[in-house]
């Protein structure tokens, strides 16, 4: 049945684009070899979705353990390593090849360029992850175990005592960095040299603005990423002391130095989030963004500002009273241009005629509970209080507010929203909302008491704890394992739009407005081979 | 399309990249730059004072002196004096004991830090056992000077100051200097 389909797709391929030369290559060589950018944003996509559901089974198993006080299932030393690993592997593994994905699909269609900028660059950078990941997961097979010192690698946790695996860590964090430069680097010239005439940089669509800046937070930060696994290489083999204090060095240097890549980091992880929920809420409130250049303006100064509060990670290290306050007001200050964002969301959807399709239901749920994430990061900001908070639950409930109904809800309706227009049929909407509602309820059944405990002073990354935190424990090890299975109808429903025929329209959306959406369903191979018209 | 050429983008982005690279370890020297200049952390010079100040003043603190053994340093590590109240301006001398407790060789490097780090650059050391490394036999015990003295300019606020000093065991990298030692 599906090679009919796809002959039937194809077919219709040729009459739509007359000169449509070549389509996909056959075979496996396909997909080594491609530089289409459609291709290589698919295989970002399930790699990502490969990763998210590996990462997500480690979250199962340190959910499994903490289910009840005392050690039930792993050895200590594997539950850090666990740890570890699923932080690892959420951040470089999920999240950012979700996003890049994302980007490699739509940025040319939106801006209407033929593809990427720079294809065969493109395919590199896309090939090196599964290496960089199968490297970091073989670590766990190694004498000693793998990385085990949290997802920070902390000095001198990460050198004068790390397994000896830590090697082949570093290895991989080159790998991903790597990509993740060669990927932004495609994306800035792609944006900043393909638009066709008219498309001016004020009328980008603000998924493809908020990429553009995040592109440049890449580059800016992860050669600084790449210096830092690099000290740790020379501490560990060739002598030096960069974060040795025996030798002249400095542990709390490497903070220093981890959390300049580290912050700007979460919001590389945070600004496409923001472009998809800001192309999503005007489709579905049936009306134009509320202050599309305010947008503009307080992604860039959220930029700027990701710069330089990077210490208030490290306000119990021992910083002076002076720098406290500087990091504690400078952080609070990223509140102001998220407000603006929030409050420009919800002035979209004031008196929008709005419907609940599941791509709107994860933007709505996203800026509420992105919005949560926020408040508890101006709680951790306050400085006097995070001496009370740090390295606590409460931390661990704060950045995966941000980042669970965050990062991957708004990835999430990104994919909903687009998949009629890569597949060329519909999803199942009733299973559409019954995931976004099982995620829903089992996010905050998961997150929300992690907050309570962490108040109460529950440390984070420990396989046991003390009896008085068992009740909230259990409940969000329920509330994991609901989120985690739930998962499985998105993935069930992905492979039957891509399966099972139900014609979309070009449009897709009743209130849909852009260029990638004045190209047929399916998106044909090669789109905007000839310049679009802007108006 | 006649696509605009990458080239020039394409190499402004890689310097950057570079740039950004040597950016990372740049921070290492302005890292103690910075420390230096500010008194922040409480890092502490490891060259004598070039000059005493030959201000002085009436106005007394008290100094506090603290031994810590790095991780498992199997030595014993203490100071002569728990404190010692100074006139600001004037050399005072001390001096803190080991005794290398294992049946092996050893080098020691001590490192300082001072508490306020506000403190720290007002806290001149003449001499110091922490600018060299510290080599014991197995069993043997020193007693180890330090001549250090408080400048005058050191704001009001600051009554007591900590120094303390902690022991790392180096003997491993000084493996080369004991051979030709020996
Ligand atoms: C209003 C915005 C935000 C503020 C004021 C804020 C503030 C903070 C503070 C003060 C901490 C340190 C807490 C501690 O370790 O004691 C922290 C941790 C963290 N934040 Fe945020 N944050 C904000 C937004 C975000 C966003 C958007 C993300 C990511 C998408 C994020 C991800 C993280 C992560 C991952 C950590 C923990 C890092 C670790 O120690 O493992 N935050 N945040
Ligand atoms: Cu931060």
């Amino acid at each position: 049945m599906s090679t009919g389909t796809e002959q039937l797709v194809e077919s219709e391929l040729d009459t739509q684009e007359a000169h449509a030369h070549h389509g996909p290559a056959k075979g496996i060589s396909r997909w080594f070899l491609t530089t289409n950018h459609k291709d290589i944003g698919s295989m970002y996509l399930w790699f990502s979705l490969v990763m998210f559901m590996t990462g997500g089974c480690m979250a199962l198993l340190i959910r499994a353990e903490l289910f009840q006080p005392g050690l039930q299932f792993l050895e200590p030393a594997f539950f850090n390593q666990m740890t570890t690993m699923h932080g690892l592997i959420m951040v470089f593994g999920a999240v950012m090849p979700a996003f890049v994905g994302l980007a490699n699909w739509m940025i040319p269609m939106m801006i209407g360029a033929p593809d990427m900028a720079l294809p065969r660059l493109n395919n590199w950078s896309f090939w090196i992850l599964p290496f960089a990941f199968s490297i970091m997961l073989m670590t766990l097979f190694m004498e000693g175990g793998g990385p085990n010192f949290g997802w920070t690698f902390y000095a001198p946790l990460s050198t004068t005592f790390a397994p000896p695996s830590v090697t082949y860590f570093i290895f991989a964090v080159h790998m991903m960095g790597i990509s993740s430069i060669m990927g932004a680097i495609n994306v800035i010239v792609t944006i900043l040299n393909m638009r066709p005439p008219g498309m001016i940089m004020m009328k980008l669509p603000l998924f493809v603005w908020t990429w553009l800046i995040t592109a440049f937070l890449l580059i800016l930060v992860m050669p600084v990423l790449a210096g830092v696994v690099t000290m740790m290489l020379m501490d560990i083999h060739f002598g030096t002391s960069f974060f040795n204090a025996a030798g002249g060095g400095d542990p709390v240097l490497f903070q220093h130095i981890f959390w300049f890549f580290g912050h700007p980091e979460v919001y590389i992880m945070i600004l496409p989030a923001f472009g998809i929920v800001s192309e999503i809420i005007p489709t579905f409130a049936r009306k134009k963004l509320f202050g599309y250049s305010s947008m503009v303006y307080a992604t860039s100064s959220i930029a700027f500002l990701s710069f330089i509060v990077w210490a208030h990670h490290m306000f119990t290290v021992g910083i002076p009273l002076m720098g406290e306050l500087f990091f504690m007001f400078a952080t609070m200050l990223i509140a102001v241009p998220t407000g603006v964002k929030v409050f420009n969301w919800v002035a979209t959807m004031f008196r929008g005629s709005m419907t609940f399709e599941t791509p709107m239901l994860f933007a709505i749920a996203f800026v509420v509970l992105f919005s949560i994430g926020g408040f508890s990061g101006l709680m951790l900001a306050i400085a006097p209080a995070d001496f009370q908070y740090h390295d606590t639950y409460f931390v661990v409930a704060h950045f995966h507010y941000v980042l669970v109904p965050g990062s991957i809800f708004s990835i999430m309706a990104g994919v909903y929203y687009w998949l009629p227009k890569w597949t060329g049929n519909y999803y199942d909407e009733k299973m559409g909302r019954l995931h976004f509602w099982l995620s829903f309820v089992g996010i905050n059944i998961t997150f929300f008491p992690m907050h309570f405990v962490g108040l109460a002073g529950m440390p984070r990354r420990v396989p046991d704890y003390a009896l008085q935190f068992a009740d909230f424990n259990a409940v969000s090890s329920v509330g994991a394992f609901l989120f985690g299975f739930s998962q499985l109808l998105f993935i069930y429903n992905v492979v039957c739009c891509i399966r099972k025929r139900n014609q979309a329209t070009d449009r897709v959306w009743e209130g849909a407005h852009g260029l990638e959406w004045s190209v047929p369903s399916p998106a044909p191979y090669h789109t905007f081979t000839k310049p679009p018209k802007v108006d | 399309m006649a696509p605009k050429s990458h080239k020039k983008l394409l190499t402004q982005l890689l310097l950057g990249t570079a740039a950004m690279f040597g950016f990372g370890f740049a921070l290492v020297p302005l890292y103690d730059v910075f420390c230096d200049i500010t008194g922040i952390n409480g890092k502490v010079d490891l060259t004598p004072a070039k000059y005493s100040s030959t201000e002085t003043s009436n106005r007394e603190v008290k100094i506090q002196f603290i031994a810590v053994n790095n991780e498992s340093m199997p030595w014993s590590f203490k100071p002569t004096q728990a404190s010692l109240r100074v006139k600001l301006g004037k050399t005072y001398q001390t001096a803190y004991w080991a005794k290398n407790l294992t049946a092996n060789y050893m080098v020691a490097q001590a490192v300082p830090s001072v508490a306020p780090s506000e403190a720290a650059q007002y806290l001149q050391k003449v001499d110091c056992f922490c600018f060299n490394r510290q080599p014991l036999n197995a069993g043997e015990q020193r007693e180890m000077g330090l001549a250090f003295n408080v400048l005058a300019g050191m704001p009001e606020h600051i009554k007591t100051i900590t120094l303390s000093y902690t022991l790392f065991d180096i003997t491993a990298t000084s493996a080369k200097d004991v051979a030709s030692n020996n």
